[in-house]
């Protein structure tokens, strides 16, 4: 059994892809450092970043397919689902052993998996861009956390940069407890350690939110409770649409346990 | 020491009725506007240019949902629902005795860029009453749109409910700040217009769509030529039509529609289910429920027209003038000229697969592509995300035979798919798709 251990980070799985090509190995498995548990049977090899190995894997795939095709491959990469590694690896392993741009060929089983599950990582990419909800605090910064099913932060950001270019703001996945702050120069990624805001459901503390947030909150609440037509009432649908685990973060569904921590 | 304490007191107890009174007034204003269902946000593309506040996203995003599944995008609100006319479909007329109040210009536009800036709403959607004549109304509108374009260096979205009658000068201002216009026409023939809305006539409702016709033919010529040239409405004219509220059928309903799509270049039309607000007004129909599905099938109609390659007399005509309600436009179709199936998925053209109930356009333009690189059976259909369950009976693909629509027969296949459906929770599953971009299977 051969198993390829890479440092969580997207380089890091095309540097050992690449290295499994260079080897000429078929791995078992390829597992990131967070995953990797120890066997004592398989043969482990631990994968270096190699920024160059990445390039050259990546120029080569770019050639064979289209810019959206590269896109799907990192957007698949980001779903974290525990098998995603091999799947990375059959696809890249299908497109460039293929002599045609294999891109779109739906009848492909591996295809349409990896299509499938950059498809829902794409979805939740927009839900986020849906769902978030800033909240400004009194150093005029806009607030936002959020419990996102797969690690779409970085799908999102170039939106809200090019959205919000005037406005200081913060986005926290309170899952991956990481986020990224826009000071109206730069994003960069950052962690909060601020007894201010609670890193689990992502509430801030009254004391450090503008006065007239509350305000805002209320107008939203009472907004959206005001365009409801009771004549078609349709829970299942708004479920549907609205996924509860959004729910905690949205004034108008939560008004009551709303943002604000007391 | 102790006046200060007071005049904190009085100031807070000041703005503490501020904030009552924007809350009822928002409430007033919002549910003044709710009945309107243009909620579309899409179609414009505002990039945000240096360091404004916002973009229009093409793809146009719904921010909630309200409890009956429908989409919140845009911030819907009446300037005034003070009104000098008296529709008989609408709950601000002349003659009904309700709390009515008027947004300032400014409590507008601060509500919209507060919102906008929590990721709240995509942006404004503003209409309103008429106060004094149509002019006045439709200039304090564009001040709003104005304010925020200009003062508030905000490119979010604006769509504006033009007013009947405004002057061409102002609807052609109107649509240099806003990324849509729309003019209602609500009531799908003249006559019927005229009795329900005596202060209305289809020339007030069709001369501002007519100068924002042209106004962006122009504008897209001048942009061709100077690429800097201000845009004029880039996502275009809409308009609505209340269904159920007078007899017209769905034949004339769609034909109007289809003539407005060709003739005026709108970009949507709207079905607006009725809903009755005044139920004492015994020119209107008393109705126990609001025909939503009927507003359902006109959508999944208008889809199948603009994106199917149908058209409309195939859908709608003398011997069939008003959609099924218990199965979709496209499946209708295809039992009452069944001799045109099954189709061959891995021969058939483009537009023929279109035709096939539980095929989408996604899945048709997927077909096309896959099938160049292998014969398509069953299982790769199923991955592809055609509906099979329905597909099936009206396609041949590589594999062995399964009964079709003609063993089965049209009538039975009706009744079959009746059964196994629970028809009543089908319906609601797809009742809002209209609200956005999904494809009819
Ligand atoms: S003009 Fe508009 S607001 Fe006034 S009564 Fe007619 S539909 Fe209602």
């Amino acid at each position: 059994m051969d198993l390829f251990i890479y440092d969580q980070t997207f380089e890091g799985l095309l540097t050992a892809i690449q290295d499994a090509f260079d080897l000429n190995i078929e791995p078992d498995k390829i597992l990131s450092t967070k995953a990797f548990q120890d066997d004592l049977f398989a043969i482990k090899y631990y994968i270096t970043t190699d920024p160059d190995k990445f390039e050259k894997l990546w120029e080569q795939i770019k050639d064979k397919s289209s810019e959206q095709n590269c896109q799907r491959i990192f957007k698949a990469f980001l779903s974290e689902l525990p098998d995603i590694e091999i799947i990375i690896y059959n696809y890249i392993k299908l497109i460039l052993e293929t002599p045609y741009n294999v891109e779109v060929d739906f009848s492909n089983e591996n295809l349409v998996k990896l299509n499938n599950i950059q498809k829902k990582v794409g979805r939740e990419a927009q839900r986020v861009m849906m769902f978030v909800r800033f909240q400004k605090t009194i150093d005029e910064i806009f607030y936002a956390s959020f419990d996102a099913k797969y690690n779409v932060i970085p799908l999102t950001v170039a939106h809200f940069r090019s959205r919000f270019a005037d406005q200081k703001w913060v986005i926290f996945d309170t899952r991956r407890k990481f986020g990224y702050y826009y000071d109206l120069e730069n994003v960069r990624e950052i962690t909060i350690g601020n007894q201010k805001v609670s890193l689990d459901s992502g509430k801030v503390d009254k004391d450090i939110l503008h006065i007239s947030e509350k305000l805002f909150q209320k107008l939203w609440k009472s907004y959206y409770d005001t365009i409801n037509i009771k004549e078609r009432k349709n829970l299942k649908v708004h479920m549907q649409f609205l996924p509860k685990r959004f729910w905690k973060f949205l004034p108008e569904k939560d008004f009551k346990n709303n943002l604000v921590m007391n | 020491m102790q006046i200060n304490l007071v005049y904190l007191l009085i100031l807070f107890a000041l703005q503490s009725e501020m904030k009552q009174e924007s809350i009822d007034k928002l409430k007033i204003l919002a549910s003044a506007a709710r009945y309107d269902v243009s909620c579309a946000s899409s179609g414009s593309n505002r990039p945000n240019t240096g360091k404004g506040l916002g973009n229009a996203a093409p793809w146009g995003i719904c921010h909630s949902f309200t409890e009956d599944g429908r989409c919140i995008s845009l911030m819907k609100l009446m300037l005034t629902n003070h009104c000098i006319y008296d529709c008989a479909y609408c709950a601000n007329r002349k003659s009904n005795d309700i709390p009515r109040t008027t947004f300032t210009v400014d409590e507008v536009v601060d509500l919209t860029i507060e919102f906008y800036r929590r990721n709240y709403i995509e942006g404004l959607f503003l209409s309103s009453g008429i106060i004094k004549n149509p002019d006045y109304t439709m200039e304090r509108m564009v001040w709003v749109a104005k304010d925020l374009r200009v003062n508030q260096n905000y490119n979010g979205y604006i769509h504006l409910k033009s007013i009947p009658g405004a002057s061409d000068q102002l609807q052609q201002l109107a649509g240099l700040y806003a990324d849509r216009l729309s003019v209602n026409i609500e009531i799908a023939t003249e006559n019927n217009l005229k009795m329900l809305a005596p202060d209305k006539n289809y020339k007030s409702i069709l001369n501002p769509m007519n100068t924002i016709k042209n106004k962006i033919i122009e504008n897209k010529e001048e942009r061709s030529k100077f690429r800097h040239a201000p845009r004029f409405t880039p996502a275009g004219q809409s308009t609505q039509l209340i269904i159920g509220a007078t007899p017209d059928n769905d034949k004339h309903i769609l034909n109007l529609a289809g003539n407005l799509y060709n003739s005026k270049n709108l970009k949507r039309v709207y079905y607006s289910g009725f809903i009755p607000v005044n139920s004492y007004d015994k020119r209107l129909p008393a109705i126990i429920e609001p025909p939503l599905k009927r507003e359902n099938r006109l959508y999944q109609a208008d889809w199948l027209f603009r994106f199917y390659h149908f058209t409309i007399d195939e859908i709608v005509n003398d011997d069939h003038p008003d959609l099924d309600l218990e199965i979709d436009p496209k499946l209708s179709y295809a039992l009452r000229n069944p001799w045109l199936f099954p189709v061959d998925i891995n021969k058939a053209s483009y537009e023929t697969i279109l035709r096939v109930p539980g095929i989408g356009v996604l899945s048709a333009k997927k077909i096309i592509l896959g099938r160049r690189y292998n014969k398509l059976n069953q299982s790769h259909l199923k991955k592809i995300g055609v509906v099979l369950k329905r597909a099936k009976y009206f396609i041949t693909c590589n594999e062995l035979k399964t009964p079709t629509i003609h063993e089965i027969q049209p009538k039975n296949f009706k009744k079959m798919l009746l059964s196994e459906n629970k028809p009543v929770k089908q319906y609601h599953k797809s009742l809002y798709k209209q609200l956005s971009l999904f494809p009819i299977n």
